[in-house]
């Protein structure tokens, strides 16, 4: 049995709008971080079904799902570069007490 | 010999230039100097060659001088018709003046070496720079005397104001000769602006720029050989005067800049500053003859617009007498020699501006300007080199701390003499034979021009006699302490004096109606005795004033200087032209124009700008406040912003 598309395309917008509330909630950078990997992983599971269920033919949404998973890849590691270096810094990842990058 | 070796007169000065310039620094001072010299030398019988194979074996045509064409190649072809050359030309004037500016420059070298170094003969500083500076003026020079059109002429023009500059400037740490280097370049320059407009509006109607037709090289129309079809192709006209007059009028601009006359005569003068040789090579023998030589070059159509003719002829006769007046008072005796060389111009160019044809007695002006042109370099140049001498000696320019000096340098002293007598126009002296053919000439325009030139000549004498008197003679020579008694220079210094001595004696006797006339063709002369004797008396006069006045020291000079003070220290101050000048440029020009046009770039322009970049500067600083740090207040705003505009969206959709 298939399940329909509307189920796959509630998972994904529960995932990013669990990603948005933890991004907007959490004070550890690290949370943060995987907020915001929650959020693209919703955006990829979106590429993966509406490749599946609109165009079966073609790889387009495949391949581009697997193209954001390693430009998420690359983009987290230079986030936790930075994360590691704030807190040698710092000493802390709280990102309220970390507001001096302005202006 | 062939006429083809001419290009090495221009090929030896440009070679030497570039490679004292370039590899005399390496080697000793003394081989540079003397290598300059040689070249000099080498040049000098390539142009004593060409002319005497011009003027006595190149045979004559219907009894007239050929103008020959031995080079022409084309250097910018920007049309079929307008095309700019680079050649070399020889007719009657341009052989003459390659004698003229060879000699003058070879004696000018050899006397260099003795002047440019110091009591035990060891070189100045910058002695080869000098050298190729020396080497790039002939250069100029001889390509200008050659020029073959109108642009090339313009291009040497510029050239020899450029090497003028150079060497005015030679000693660059004095301020004053920078000054004096500036002030000479920037009035030429100003000047051969409207030499090169006068250019263009003349090959814009005619629609070429060469001289000559030279169906050898392919050149097919010509400015002077039908001067009327010239005029007539000047079809427009400008504030009633029509396009020739105008473009005729600003060539002759252009060679006023170079010659000095009144008003744009200030350069001369401060450019006394360079070493006195360059005085004697550029401001007394060839570059001040420049302007002169131009209005020659293009006579056959000057002679056509008797306007042109009368401006010249007024500007030539005022700045002959102003520049006498003004020497007849000058205690510095290079500047008295400076004016007599502008007085000595300006008798040039009347003699040129009286001239009413190209053939016959009318073209006696032309013939005699041409032979003064000659006569005078050799005896300015002798006059100078003695001025060398003497300042060499002495290190003053002053007269008041020379006196008496012709018991210490009789060598000079005679030189000297040689040189005021032909100067002043006694017979059989070089200066009688050309003066008297200009005054006859201007007799022949009018009665009033032919006795103000020969009042003009009366005051030379005087000035001339003035300046030999206070130099040799006055009082006894005081040394002062410290210093040797002043002697004759060695013979690198004495040998051209006493060279130009013997020209200066002997010059007069050229032949110059058979060699250099209007249309190449011999101009039958004859001396008119009674103006002859005429200006032989005033000549006279002039000089016993003098020798009465300042042959032996007395009161008088003095008495008759407080009798009209005013008019003394009005000719001493040259008549306050140069504060004139400083007026206009400083009082009006800086402060009445530029100092607003300065005032509205720096407020109105530039203010614009600035408020444009203030403006921005403190709308960011009003703003950044919003920037506060917290990264998640940023997400949640734009959150809240896309948000808002998902919902307008959909309900735009949706009704």
């Amino acid at each position: 049995m298939e399940l329909p598309l509307f189920m796959y395309l509630i998972l994904s917008l529960v995932m990013f709008g669990c990603g948005v509330y933890g991004f907007i909630t959490r004070k550890n950078m690290i949370a943060i971080l995987i907020s915001i990997e929650l959020m693209l992983n919703s955006v990829d599971i979106n590429f993966a079904v509406f490749n599946r269920y609109l165009f079966p033919g073609s790889i387009d949404g495949m391949f581009f799902a697997l193209f954001a998973i390693a430009i998420a890849a690359a983009e987290t590691a230079v986030a936790l570069a930075i994360v590691i270096n704030v807190y040698r810094i710092a000493k802390k990842v709280d990102i309220n007490q970390i507001t001096k990058l302005k202006f | 010999m062939s006429f083809d070796l001419s290009i090495l007169v221009l090929a030896i000065p440009l070679f030497m230039f570039l490679f004292l310039g370039i590899v005399g620094v390496k080697m000793g001072k003394k081989a540079t100097g003397w290598i300059g010299v040689a070249s000099m030398l080498v040049t000098l019988v390539i142009c004593y060659g060409i002319a005497l194979t011009y003027f006595f074996q190149t045979p004559l045509v219907n009894g007239v001088h050929q103008t020959l064409i031995p080079y022409n190649w084309d250097w910018l072809s920007f049309t079929n018709k307008l095309v700019v050359r680079l050649g070399v030309l020889i007719d009657p004037i341009s052989a003459m003046m390659l004698v003229v500016v060879s000699t003058v420059s070879f004696l000018v070298h050899l006397f260099s070496i003795g002047y440019m170094s110091d009591e035990v003969g060891k070189p100045e500083k910058g002695f080869q720079r000098y050298y190729s500076f020396l080497q790039l003026f002939t250069f100029s020079m001889l390509g200008l005397v050659v020029s073959t059109n109108i642009f090339q002429m313009f291009i040497f023009f510029e050239m020899v104001g450029v090497s003028s500059y150079l060497l005015i400037g030679f000693y660059y740490t004095s301020p004053a000769a920078i000054h004096a280097s500036k002030k000479a370049f920037i009035v030429t320059r100003l000047a051969d602006l409207f030499f090169l407009l006068g250019v263009i509006v003349m090959s814009y109607y005619t629609g070429t720029l060469d001289f000559f037709k030279d169906a050898s090289h392919n050149v097919m129309a010509s400015l002077l050989d039908n001067p009327q079809s010239t005029i007539a192709a000047c079809t427009g006209s400008f504030m009633g005067c029509s396009a020739i007059a105008w473009s005729l009028t600003m060539i002759f601009i252009g060679g006023a800049g170079k010659s000095a006359m009144y008003p744009l005569h200030i350069w001369l003068p401060d450019a006394m500053e360079g070493p006195t040789p360059v005085s004697a090579l550029i401001h007394a023998a060839t570059m001040v003859v420049a302007g002169v030589f131009l209005v020659a070059r293009m006579f056959p159509v000057y002679v056509l617009e008797p306007v042109v003719m009368n401006t010249i002829l007024v500007v030539g006769a005022f700045t002959a007498f102003y520049a006498a007046a003004v020497a007849c008072v000058q205690s510095d005796i290079k500047r008295a020699l400076a004016f007599s060389t502008i007085s000595q111009i300006a008798y040039m160019m009347t003699a040129l501006a009286v001239s009413t044809s190209t053939t016959g007695e009318g073209s006696l002006g032309y013939m005699a300007s041409q032979f003064h042109l000659f006569t005078h370099a050799m005896f300015k140049a002798l006059l100078f080199l003695c001025a060398g001498s003497i300042i060499h000696c002495i290190g003053s320019n002053e007269n008041s701390e020379m006196h008496g000096l012709h018991k210490y340098m009789p060598i000079t002293s005679i030189c000297f003499l040689i040189g005021c007598l032909a100067i002043s126009g006694i017979p059989p002296f070089a200066g009688f034979f050309s003066k008297d053919e200009i005054i006859v000439a201007c007799f022949h325009k009018n009665v009033g021009w032919g006795l103000w030139m020969m009042l003009v000549a009366g005051m030379t004498a005087f000035y001339m006699f003035r300046t030999y008197y206070l130099i040799f003679f006055w009082k006894k020579h005081e040394t002062p302490a410290g210093k040797h008694q002043p002697h004759d220079m060695p013979w690198t210094m004495t040998l051209p004096l006493i060279i130009l001595a013997v020209v200066s004696c002997v010059a007069g006797f050229v032949p110059a109606h058979d060699l250099v006339t209007a249309n190449g063709a011999p101009l039958e002369t004859h001396t008119e005795w009674p103006i002859a004797i005429g200006s032989i008396c005033v000549a006279l006069v002039g000089i016993g004033l003098a020798t009465a006045l300042y042959y032996k020291e007395n009161g008088v000079p003095t008495r008759m200087k407080n009798a009209c003070l005013g008019l003394w220290t009005a000719a001493y101050h040259r008549f306050y032209m140069d504060e004139f000048y400083q007026f206009i440029t400083h009082k009006i020009i800086f402060q009445g124009i530029c100092k607003p046009i300065a005032w509205f770039d720096r407020h109105i322009i530039d203010g614009f700008m600035n408020l444009l970049a203030d403006g921005t500067n403190s709308l960011s600083y009003s703003i950044r406040k919003l920037q506060g740090g917290a990264v998640q207040s940023y997400v949640y705003v734009y959150l809240m912003g896309a948000l808002a505009i998902a919902v307008v969206t959909m309900v735009c959709i949706l009704i």
